[in-house]
C-alpha cells in the first residue's frame, strides 16, 4: 500500500492547481514591491528624521520581527474587524505580508545605510551637498547594493510566507492543495507537485532578483569565492 | 457559552507556550545533529555528498514549512505511517531546522582561513583532527550569532503546526478565541507571550554579533 | 645522500605552467635559499615540497618519504617536514604551548609530560619561554612567527621550510625571527627558505637558487653568484635587491 503513487488524480484537478499557483505568484509580488517600499521608506525616516521616527520604527521592526507572522495575520483578519475594519481574506493576508516585510526589509536596509563609511559622508558634505542630497545620492545605492542578497533571500522567504494565508482560506497554492487533498486523498502526491510549483517559483524567483540586481547595480560580483571555499571543498590541501 | 478572557484562559495560554519550547528544543536538537553532518558533507572532498548535500539544503529552503509539515503529517499517513501529530510536527520542524542550520554552520566552516587547513595539514593532523582541534572549534565562534537568531525564527515558525491541531501557543490563542470571542486581545497576549520569548534571542544574537565582529552573509 | 630530491618537477595551474621541469638535490645539513622575483614559481616550489600543491610531473623524495598523495603516506611524510608561512597562522582559539603541543599530542600520540618539556625546549630556544601560555592576540608578529617555528619544531621534523617568513614583519620585528633561522642553521638543520632578504641569504645560505620563470636559472654558493652572477636575470635581480 505505501508507495502505490498517483498522480493523476491530483493532475486531473490542474486548472484549480494553475489558478492557486497564480494567485500566489500575484499575491508575493504586490507584496514584494509594496513589502519592499515601506522597508525602504522606514529605514529611510529612520535615518533621516532621527529622533521623531527611529522610536516608533525601532518599535515597529522589532514586534514584527519577534512575532510570528500566522499570529500578525490572526490580529489583522480576525481582530481588526471588532474594532470596525473588515477586509476580504485576500487583502488581510496581503496587508499582512506588507507589514511584515516591511519590518524585514527595513532591518535589511537599516544594516546596508549604517556600514556606509563615514569618510563618504563627509566628502559628500565637503562639496557642500545637503544631508538629504548626501544621503539620497551617496549613501542610499551603494547600500542597497551591498544588501541586495540579503533583500533577495528574505523576497523569496515572503514568497514562501504566503502559504500560510492557507490558514485564513485564502485559496493560493497550499490552500488549494489542501483542498485537492481533501476531494481525492492523495496526500503525497499533491503536496510534492505544490512543492515542486514553490520551488520553482522560488528558482525563477531568484534568477530574476539576481538579473535585476545586475541591472539596477551593475554589479562587480563579491569576491567570495576566496580560496576558503574553494579549498574546504576540494579537501583542501592533502 | 462566550466566556470572558480573563486568568485561567492566559494561563491556558502559558501552558500551551511551554508546548511551544518544547517543539523548539526538540527541533533544534534533531536539527542540529542532522544539520552538522549536513554541514561537513556540504564542504566534504567527496563530490556526491556536497551535492547530494546542496540538493537537500536548496529544496528545504526552497518549499514553506508548510509543505515539510503537510508532506510529514498527511503524507505519510498515506503511505501507511501514521504519526501522531507533535511528533509529525518535531520532525518537520527538524527537518527544516537541519537545512537552515546546515547551510548557516557551512558558511561558518568555509569562513575559517584556508591558511588554518594548511597549517594543520602541515602538522600531519588528520581531517578529523583539523575539524575537530582547529576548525570547528573556530567556526562555532562565526556561527553563534545566526545560530541565535534562527532559532528565533523557529519559534516563530513552531506556530504553523497549529493546523495540524498541536496545542502549542498559537492553536491555544485560535481555541481561547473560539471560546471568548476577542480575538483583539486574545492574539494581542499571544504576540506579547512570542515577544516575551524571542526579543530576548533577539537581543543575544545581536549580542554576540558585536563581540565576535563577524557578519556572516546570508 | 640526498635528503631531499626533486627529480624534473613541473606545476600548472589551469593554463599556466608554473614550474617547468625543476631538478634538484639537497644534502643533509644545507641550507638553500630560493630567489627570484614573484612569480618565478618559488614559493610554488616550496609548497610542492610538503604536499600543499600536487605536482604534475616529475618526482619529489624528501627525508627518504616518495611524494605520494595517498592520506597517509602524505601525514607520515608532514611528520618529517616542517613548514612556516608568511602569514604565521598560529591557531588563535589556542594558547602558544597548546599550538605547539597539538600535533605531537594528536599524531606522535606523545605524553603530556613529555610534550610539555619538548614546548618548554623550543619556545626556550627561539627565546619566548615566558610566553608560554599567552594566547596569539597578544603576541607581536615577530614574536607570533617565532613561536610558528616553534611549534614547527617541536615535531622534530628533518627538513624545514620557510615561505617568506619575515615579508610581513615590520623591519624591526624581522631581526629577530632571521636570528633564530640562522641559529637554527648553525645547529644543522637542513633548510630551503624562500626570502627576499638578499644580506640574509648571502651570509646564511650554504647555497643560492636562483628562479625565473619557472626554471632554475642559476645556482651556486653565495659568494660566488652574488660577486659574480653568471646570467643577466640574476645580475638584475642581485642589483635591484641587494642593498
Amino acid at each position: 500500500m505505501a508507495f502505490d503513487l498517483q498522480f493523476a488524480p491530483v493532475l486531473d484537478q490542474s486548472p484549480a492547481l494553475i489558478r492557486a499557483f497564480w494567485l500566489t505568484i500575484k499575491l508575493s509580488f504586490a507584496a514584494i514591491v509594496l513589502g519592499g517600499t515601506v522597508g525602504l521608506v522606514a529605514a529611510s525616516l529612520r535615518v533621516m528624521m532621527k529622533r521623531r521616527f527611529r522610536v516608533i520604527i525601532d518599535f515597529y521592526v522589532e514586534t514584527i520581527r519577534n512575532t510570528p507572522f500566522l499570529v500578525q495575520l490572526y490580529i489583522i483578519f480576525f481582530g481588526l474587524p471588532s474594532l470596525g475594519l473588515r477586509m476580504p481574506a485576500l487583502y488581510a493576508g496581503l496587508l499582512a505580508m506588507v507589514i511584515n516585510l516591511g519590518a524585514y526589509s527595513a532591518e535589511i536596509f537599516r544594516a546596508g545605510i549604517d556600514a556606509t563609511h563615514r569618510s563618504q559622508i563627509e566628502a559628500g558634505l565637503s562639496l557642500s551637498l545637503t544631508r538629504t542630497q548626501v544621503f539620497l545620492h551617496i549613501v542610499l545605492k551603494p547600500a542597497v547594493a551591498k544588501v541586495w542578497p540579503s533583500l533577495a533571500s528574505q523576497f523569496i522567504l515572503t514568497m514562501l510566507a504566503s502559504s500560510v494565508c492557507s490558514f485564513i482560506s485564502v485559496q493560493e497554492l497550499s490552500g488549494e492543495s489542501a483542498t485537492i487533498q481533501s476531494l481525492t486523498f492523495r496526500s503525497f502526491e499533491v503536496y510534492i507537485v505544490a512543492s515542486l510549483l514553490y520551488l520553482a517559483l522560488a528558482l525563477v524567483l531568484k534568477v530574476l532578483l539576481t538579473l535585476l540586481g545586475h541591472y539596477l547595480f551593475a554589479q562587480r560580483s563579491p569576491r567570495r569565492h576566496g580560496s576558503s571555499r574553494r579549498a574546504a571543498e576540494k579537501g583542501v590541501p592533502s | 457559552m462566550i466566556r470572558p478572557f480573563g486568568w485561567p484562559e492566559f494561563l491556558f495560554l502559558l501552558q500551551s507556550a511551554g508546548w511551544t519550547l518544547v517543539l523548539t528544543l526538540v527541533a533544534s536538537l534533531l536539527g542540529g545533529v542532522l544539520a552538522m553532518a549536513i554541514a561537513i558533507a556540504r564542504v566534504s572532498s567527496n563530490r556526491a555528498l556536497r551535492e547530494a548535500s546542496r540538493v537537500y539544503i536548496g529544496i528545504i529552503q526552497g518549499i514553506p514549512v508548510l509543505m515539510v509539515l503537510f508532506l510529514s503529517y498527511y503524507g505519510l499517513a498515506q503511505a501507511g505511517f501514521e504519526l501522531p501529530p507533535i511528533v509529525a510536527a518535531s520532525m518537520a520542524l527538524s527537518i527544516y531546522a537541519s537545512a537552515y542550520l546546515g547551510d548557516i554552520w557551512r558558511g561558518a566552516i568555509q569562513s575559517v582561513h584556508v591558511q588554518q587547513w594548511e597549517a594543520s595539514a602541515s602538522l600531519a593532523l588528520t581531517r578529523a583532527q583539523q575539524y575537530r582541534h582547529v576548525i570547528l572549534p573556530q567556526s562555532v565562534k562565526i556561527a553563534l550569532p545566526p545560530t541565535v537568531g534562527f532559532l528565533v525564527q523557529l519559534v516563530k515558525n513552531t506556530s504553523i503546526v497549529s493546523i495540524v491541531s498541536v496545542i502549542e501557543l498559537t492553536r491555544a490563542g485560535q481555541l481561547v478565541n473560539n471560546v471568548t470571542f476577542e480575538p483583539f486581545k486574545v492574539f494581542i497576549t499571544v504576540a506579547l507571550i512570542y515577544l516575551a520569548i524571542c526579543y530576548p534571542m533577539s537581543r543575544f544574537s545581536r549580542y554576540l554579533e558585536g563581540k565576535t565582529g563577524v557578519y556572516l552573509d546570508s | 645522500m640526498s635528503i631531499l630530491t626533486v627529480e624534473n618537477v613541473r606545476k600548472r595551474f589551469g593554463d599556466n605552467e608554473v614550474l617547468k621541469g625543476v631538478s634538484m638535490n639537497v644534502e643533509r645539513g644545507q641550507v638553500i635559499a630560493l630567489l627570484g622575483r614573484s612569480g618565478s614559481g618559488k614559493s610554488t616550489l616550496l609548497r610542492c615540497l610538503n604536499g600543499l600543491e600536487v605536482i604534475d610531473g616529475g618526482r619529489i623524495e624528501i627525508s627518504g618519504h616518495t611524494m605520494d598523495y595517498e592520506p597517509t603516506k602524505l601525514r607520515a611524510l608532514r611528520k618529517d617536514v616542517g613548514i612556516v608561512f608568511q602569514s604565521y597562522n598560529l591557531f588563535p582559539h589556542l594558547s602558544v604551548a597548546q599550538n605547539i603541543m597539538l600535533a605531537p599530542r594528536l599524531v606522535k600520540g606523545m605524553s603530556e609530560k613529555d610534550n610539555r618539556r619538548v614546548a618548554e625546549q623550543v619556545l626556550s630556544r627561539i627565546g619566548l619561554l615566558d610566553k608560554i601560555d599567552a594566547y596569539p592576540d597578544k603576541l607581536s608578529g615577530g614574536q607570533q612567527q617565532r613561536v610558528a617555528i616553534a611549534r614547527a619544531l617541536a615535531m622534530d621534523p628533518r627538513v624545514m621550510l620557510f615561505d617568506e617568513v619575515t615579508s610581513a614583519l615590520d623591519p624591526e620585528l624581522t631581526e629577530e625571527v632571521l636570528a633564530v633561522i640562522e641559529q637554527l642553521a648553525r645547529d644543522g638543520m637542513t633548510m630551503v627558505l624562500v626570502t627576499h632578504e638578499m644580506n640574509f641569504a648571502r651570509r646564511v645560505a650554504s647555497t643560492i637558487v636562483f628562479m625565473h620563470e619557472g626554471k632554475i636559472w642559476e645556482t651556486g654558493e653565495p659568494e660566488a653568484m652574488f660577486d659574480n652572477p653568471r646570467t643577466a636575470e640574476f645580475r638584475t635581480f642581485a642589483s635591484r635587491n641587494v642593498k
